[in-house]
């Protein structure tokens, strides 16, 4: 294989230069090597490929290529009543069922101006950062899974997440695709066992992280490969859009929880966990932080959750027609800034409707952070951003 | 939001001179209004709204398709009429009802949903309209700008085929090169075939192999 097919001249506008991936130039000895990481690769969690260039160990050019899981969700939403794209919204990010429902049942509340009564809201507050704890603690797991730590720690974490996932399937009947929420509310109450059922493992999960903890936290290889691996630096992460635990391990202080209140999240008090130098280390500790922060939150919500109905009475189930006009909602989903475009022209059918994927955004900068690295380094950044090929794709 | 909208047009209207900026009101309860920029004046616009009124954070970008309308209107037409009237021929001015059509051509729209993460800010709606949807569907890029655009136009190009000047990486995202259409245009019709997908055979063989001696392309 010759240079000629590295295509080494990407005539990009640099307006700012960080704006762009920086030109790595091959040191000229030996052969570049083009490696197709995917779209069966175990690491890419889904079918998904890395086109990459390598010079020796090196990677100088890293072009994801998508698609391969693509179903036009957007487009079979169209077709469908608003109601009726509620389930399918649980297969975006099939980890996260219950934040990907709220997401759409808050931009359609947007739309139509529905109130949500509060025993709802505490419901909605319960399962979303449930979801949080499993998502992150599944997100370490397999982290580490792709460290070599093969098995042990991603099996610790999804004994924390059945626990979890029993709780979601005796609320609404399925483990993963809950389907859980609707327009003004919730589909059914929660019952005084399942409260406490839901207390009972929420009691049980510091000791998992605390165990986590001890197990990995200080471990040197982790620290090893890990640390000032994959660095994103805060401007790049702001302008490239990245959301989430990725954002805030660059530093960057901007959870949606805080700073669009929206739900009842101002009610709790909890901190948002920050970064310093923005490495698979940092994503790491966030995210640990985060679940300590989501445990906080939902001791609290536990708590305080008050009686009362869980359907906004003036909601309405059939004939579902929000007046013309527009609305994007967002929420902090676990691997960031989940959000839903919806535009109703007055009929059942929205007449435009967009899911913005935390997941795919968040690729943005995956070249950034994988040139000049080693290829064994790559499936680790690859792995620390926590992508859904389900959303990537839609 | 602390900044209103109107006071964010008017701060564009200053700065750059000649830009063509429509406060537009969304009927819905959201609230969330937005600026018609036109698509001459964007990327100055974007500059100055990302630089100086500080919307650092580009959250969404995403295209509507809005085809031709065809708007029946009911107009009242007065004309003179010759009636007889008692065996004497008249001219006489009657008013009558028609129905008229019109087609209202249509376009394609990008939607830009800004946020300020240090003044936390927003959203900033912007929309671009291109000229129709068959052949003047040029907008510029602006993923110089906000590198967040980077996939979500190239989606936008792939899905709704709108071509963005100025972006360093235009090819489809989703969809697999060589694929003619653009699948969430309103009027696009899904072929009868659908086990058809390119395999290495033949001419898409002879293509690959073409593009690989010359090292063109990705």
């Amino acid at each position: 294989m010759s240079d000629a097919v590295i295509d080494k001249t990407p005539s990009l506008a640099k307006p700012d230069g960080w704006n762009r991936p920086p030109v790595i130039e091959p040191d000229g000895e030996g052969e570049l090597l083009e490696v197709a990481m995917g779209p069966h690769h175990p690491s890419t969690h889904g079918v998904f490929r890395m086109d990459v260039a390598l010079d020796g160990e090196r990677v100088i050019r890293l072009k994801p290529v998508f698609g391969y899981l693509h179903r036009n969700h957007e487009k079979i939403a169209e077709g469908a009543s608003y109601l009726a794209s509620m389930p399918y919204t649980d297969r975006l990010d099939y980890f996260c069922s219950m934040t990907n429902n709220w997401a759409y049942a808050l931009a359609v509340e947007k739309l139509t101006g529905q109130e949500v009564p509060e025993r709802a809201e505490y419901i909605r507050v319960i399962t979303a950062e449930l979801t949080r704890v499993q998502n992150h603690a599944s997100a370490i797991g397999f982290l580490l899974q792709e460290m070599g730590a093969s098995g042990t720690p991603l099996m610790y974490a999804f004994r924390e997440r059945e626990k979890i996932l029993d709780l979601f399937e005796a609320l609404s009947g399925s483990r993963m695709m809950c389907n859980y929420m609707r327009f003004g509310g919730c589909r059914v109450d929660v019952s005084t066992a399942w409260l406490d059922a839901a207390r009972k493992v929420v009691a049980g999960l510091p000791g998992f992280v605390d165990e986590i903890d001890r197990f990995l936290t200080s471990n040197e290889i982790i620290m090893a490969r890990c640390q000032g691996v994959g660095i994103l630096k805060p401007e790049l992460a702001v302008n490239a859009g990245i959301s989430g635990p990725m954002l805030r391990a660059s530093g960057v202080n901007y959870d949606i929880r805080k700073v669009d209140h929206y739900g009842i999240y101002d009610r709790f008090k909890f901190r948002v966990p920050l970064g310093d130098h923005g490495d698979i280390y940092d994503r790491y500790m966030v995210r640990m932080l985060e679940v300590r922060e989501s445990i906080k939150i939902l001791e609290q919500a536990l708590k305080e959750i008050p009686g009362g109905p869980i359907m906004d009475p003036k909601a309405k189930i059939r004939g579902f027609r929000p007046k013309p006009g527009e609305a994007y909602g967002r929420i902090e989903a676990p691997k960031g800034e989940l959000g839903f475009y919806l535009i109703s022209d007055g009929t059942p059918n929205p007449y435009r409707y967009r899911v913005r994927p935390p997941s795919l955004i968040n690729l943005t900068a995956l070249e950034d952070m994988t040139l000049g690295q080693n290829v064994a380094d790559v499936v680790l950044i690859f792995g620390s951003v926590d992508i859904v090929l389900g959303e990537v794709d839609r | 939001m602390s900044l209103t909208m109107e006071a964010v047009k008017s701060a564009i209207e200053s700065a750059v001179p000649g830009a063509g900026v429509e406060l537009v009101t969304n009927p819905s309860p959201s609230g969330q209004h937005w600026l018609r920029l036109d698509a001459a004046h964007a990327f100055q616009v974007a500059t100055f709204v990302r630089d100086t009124l500080g919307f650092d954070y580009l959250s969404n970008a995403t295209g509507v398709d809005w085809p031709d309308k065809e708007i029946a209107e009911k107009v009242k037409v007065t004309r003179s009429v010759t009636k007889t009237v008692d065996g004497v021929e008249q001219t006489v001015e009657e008013t009558v009802e028609e129905t008229r059509k019109r087609t209202e051509p249509g376009y394609l729209e990008v939607v830009y949903h800004l946020f300020s993460v240090a003044k936390r800010e927003g959203p900033l709606v912007l929309k671009l309209r291109t000229v129709n949807r068959s052949d003047q569907i040029e907008l510029p890029s602006l993923t110089p700008i906000w590198r967040a655009a980077e996939f979500q136009e190239r989606e936008v190009f792939d899905l709704y085929g709108i071509v963005f000047t100025g972006h360093p990486d235009l090819r489809r995202l989703l969809m697999w090169e060589g694929f003619k259409d653009h699948p969430m245009r309103r009027d696009y019709v899904e072929p009868d075939d659908f086990e058809y997908e390119p395999t290495a055979h033949d001419e898409v063989l002879a293509r690959v192999t073409a593009r690989q001696q010359t090292g063109a392309g990705q």
